[in-house]
């Protein structure tokens, strides 16, 4: 009796741990295979609608064949120039405040928790309130106000890119060991000097990937700009007026009914991807080799 | 302030350390700093404290602070201008913007979203919004522990790295892809073979009524949620369930547990606060989504019971309506569905943070039962 129980049991147990491996397995599967289906089919239609017009041309009108987007690309760069001017600065500076001065303070966890809580924000709400911040009222004597403009669209992806940079930033600046902060100051450092110039440069291969990872996050961005870059079919680099960017241009094109314009938008997603793939693998080639290779 | 006369250094008084005792080279500590809490260390205090560079450091300080400030500047901004431009509508309609319907007059049907006639109200955004968030978690969270449980305790080592690096990639495609792949290859997958599926043998529960053509709708929404959360739950999942220690999942294997009873009362029962913070931030992700869904819900502001049928979301109105509102009320009112997402975000978001620092903050792992 009891040897056929145990038997029984035990080829029970047998059996769940079997069916669980299994399932963990097909979870994988099941997780890998919607990507890998993305990407195949996005190299597939990109690749064969991407020529070098698609690099140098502006769109061409509904129902004629050809064109590019050239001007997305421009829009874009011009966009996330504009957003690491922001957010790069401030979000080092807010980091180095963190680690360096505020440590352990309650001001420092209270700026922590609002980051976490911006980092939160939905980037549609940001778009939302940068629209009620400077779209909607008209300032007579404040440049950039009461119309859509790039320049608007640029301060909603700066501020996204805020909170990463700055805990990114945080959490290297802590990696740092102390005896070089003290040798530094040791040598009659002024405190402004050992921080930027050894502190921050010893964690600086960890700063620039935080920086990378917000700038990939924010160049795919679309809901913020729908009402503050608002797109433009033509040239602009001006910050002042609506411009085009990559990700809006994709949105737009993908819901018209024409199909010229659904192959540039296929061809626009694998331009971007591709940069976001090169980006985000830099990033962990640059982790892998060791962050703080210059610290000990 | 290089040429300043170096003092006495002594851990006990370094207040003396501003008075320039006028013996250059004589400060060699008698006892050597303790290094225990090194951030506190005297000695870099007083080094810091010192000279006529105060005034720099003292101005670089300020900056880092008034940096670190605007952030928090930036969150108060955001919300007053939430406020200030959602009165219109709060005044009009107060609470119950967020629950009532309107008869229209000349039709006599229920409608919620009525721009042109002055009709607002967020119910089915909100509906929208949580039936496709949670229909995504439903889709994502067993996969994503499934993920979690394959990468941390059963896949070989050669493997983990190019599978961790593929649900990072996941994570960083942009929303606005996402969306132009599930318009064009999942929702006429959907529309073809799987929704007369469901339709067939589960529109008895009148959930899945396929009365709806076109193949867009929650079903869709919830689907590319799931693939878009994924990554993040999984990620966040592997990461409590490493931080849950060796000896648990050792004394369960030495008391004679196979693999699968060593994870699910060694790992999972100790992660499980952890893994709950996990799914809730994949909740916050999944609300807050815009792009993808808007492209895939079929934005039509109406509550049908069936999964299958158009819907909208917060996200989606907002993203659709806003550049091209009709008046100042209806903007007031997309303002408002946005403040309202801003905060049901950051309530989630919250309450994740919490037990995912629950758990990974060195919580002690529990006896088990």
């Amino acid at each position: 009796m009891r040897t056929e129980y145990s038997d029984w049991r035990s080829r029970w147990r047998t059996m769940t741990d079997r069916l669980a491996t299994g399932l963990a397995i097909l979870a994988t599967a099941v997780v890998v295979a919607p990507l890998v289906a993305i990407f195949i089919y996005l190299v597939y239609k990109g690749a064969r609608s991407l020529n070098v017009a698609f690099f140098t041309q502006l769109p061409k009108p509904p129902g004629e064949a050809g064109g590019g987007m050239a001007n997305a690309m421009l829009g874009s760069a011009v966009l996330l120039a504009l957003a690491s001017a922001i957010g790069v600065p401030v979000g080092i500076a807010a980091g180095i405040h963190l680690a360096e001065f505020g440590r352990g303070t309650r001001l420092a966890n209270a700026i922590r928790f609002t980051a976490d809580v911006l980092n939160g924000v939905p980037s549609i709400v940001m778009g939302v309130a940068v629209y009620a911040l400077i779209i909607k009222p008209k300032i007579a004597w404040l440049p950039f106000t009461g119309h859509f403009s790039a320049f608007s669209g640029g301060v909603a992806l700066g501020i996204m890119m805020i909170p990463t940079v700055c805990c990114t930033t945080e959490e290297m600046l802590l990696m740092v060991p102390h005896s070089i902060r003290e040798a530094a100051l040791g040598l009659g450092a002024p405190n402004w000097k050992s921080v930027l110039s050894i502190t921050v440069r010893t964690a600086s291969p960890g700063i620039i990937t935080g920086c990378m990872l917000a700038f990939a996050r924010v160049a795919g961005e679309t809901a913020p700009l729908i009402f503050t870059a608002f797109g433009n079919a033509f040239w602009n680099s001006n910050l002042n007026r609506p411009i085009a960017a990559l990700p809006l241009q994709i949105y737009v094109y993908a819901l018209s009914p024409y199909d010229d314009w659904r192959r540039l938008a296929w061809a626009g997603s694998l331009v971007l991807i591709v940069l976001i793939v090169l980006a985000v693998s830099l990033v962990r080639y640059v982790a892998s080799r060791g962050v703080l290779k210059g610290a000990s | 302030m290089v040429t300043a006369p170096v003092p006495d250094i002594r851990i006990t008084q370094p207040q003396r350390a501003t008075e320039s005792s006028g013996e250059p080279g004589s400060g060699t500590p008698r006892q050597r700093p303790k290094r225990a809490s090194a951030e506190n260390s005297e000695v870099r205090r007083f080094l810091m404290g010192r000279g006529n560079s105060a005034v720099a450091d003292r101005g670089f300080q300020w900056l880092m602070v008034l940096c670190a400030l605007s952030i928090f500047g930036i969150v108060v901004l955001i919300v007053t201008e939430l406020i200030l431009r959602s009165q219109l509508t709060w005044h009009a309609f107060g609470f119950k913007f967020f629950f009532s319907s309107f008869v229209d007059p000349d039709t006599k049907k229920t409608t919620y979203w009525d721009p042109v006639n002055g009709h607002f109200s967020a119910l089915p955004f909100i509906y929208g919004t949580l039936v496709s968030s949670f229909l995504a978690l439903l889709l994502a969270v067993p996969l994503a522990i499934g993920v979690a449980v394959f990468l941390t305790e059963m896949c070989p080592r050669g493997l983990r790295g190019p599978l961790a690096f593929l649900s990072e990639l996941l994570a960083a495609i942009p929303s606005v892809i996402y969306g132009l792949w599930a318009m064009y290859v999942l929702v006429p997958i959907l529309r073809e073979h799987i929704n007369p599926l469901l339709g067939q043998y589960l529109g008895w529960t009148g959930l899945f009524a396929d009365d709806n053509p076109t193949g867009l709708g929650f079903v869709a929404a919830g689907i590319i949620l799931a693939i878009m959360i994924l990554p993040i739950i999984s990620s966040l999942t592997r990461e409590v369930m490493s931080a849950v220690p060796h000896s648990q999942r050792e004394a369960a294997l030495a008391l004679g547990a196979t693999r699968w009873e060593m994870i699910r009362m060694g790992v999972l029962r100790n992660a499980r606060i952890g893994i709950v913070g996990a799914i809730i931030l994949g909740l916050g992700r999944a609300l807050g989504e815009t792009m993808a869904v808007t492209m895939v819900i079929g934005n039509s502001p109406e509550i049908h019971r069936s999964l299958l049928s158009n819907g909208t979301s917060m996200s989606a109105v907002i993203a659709n309506e806003y550049a091209e509102a009709v008046s100042d009320l209806h903007l007031s009112a997309l303002t408002e569905i946005g403040l309202a997402l801003f905060i049901l975000t950051i309530i989630v978001n919250a309450l994740a943070r919490v037990l995912v620092w629950a758990v990974t903050r060195g919580a002690p792992a529990q006896v088990l039962h």
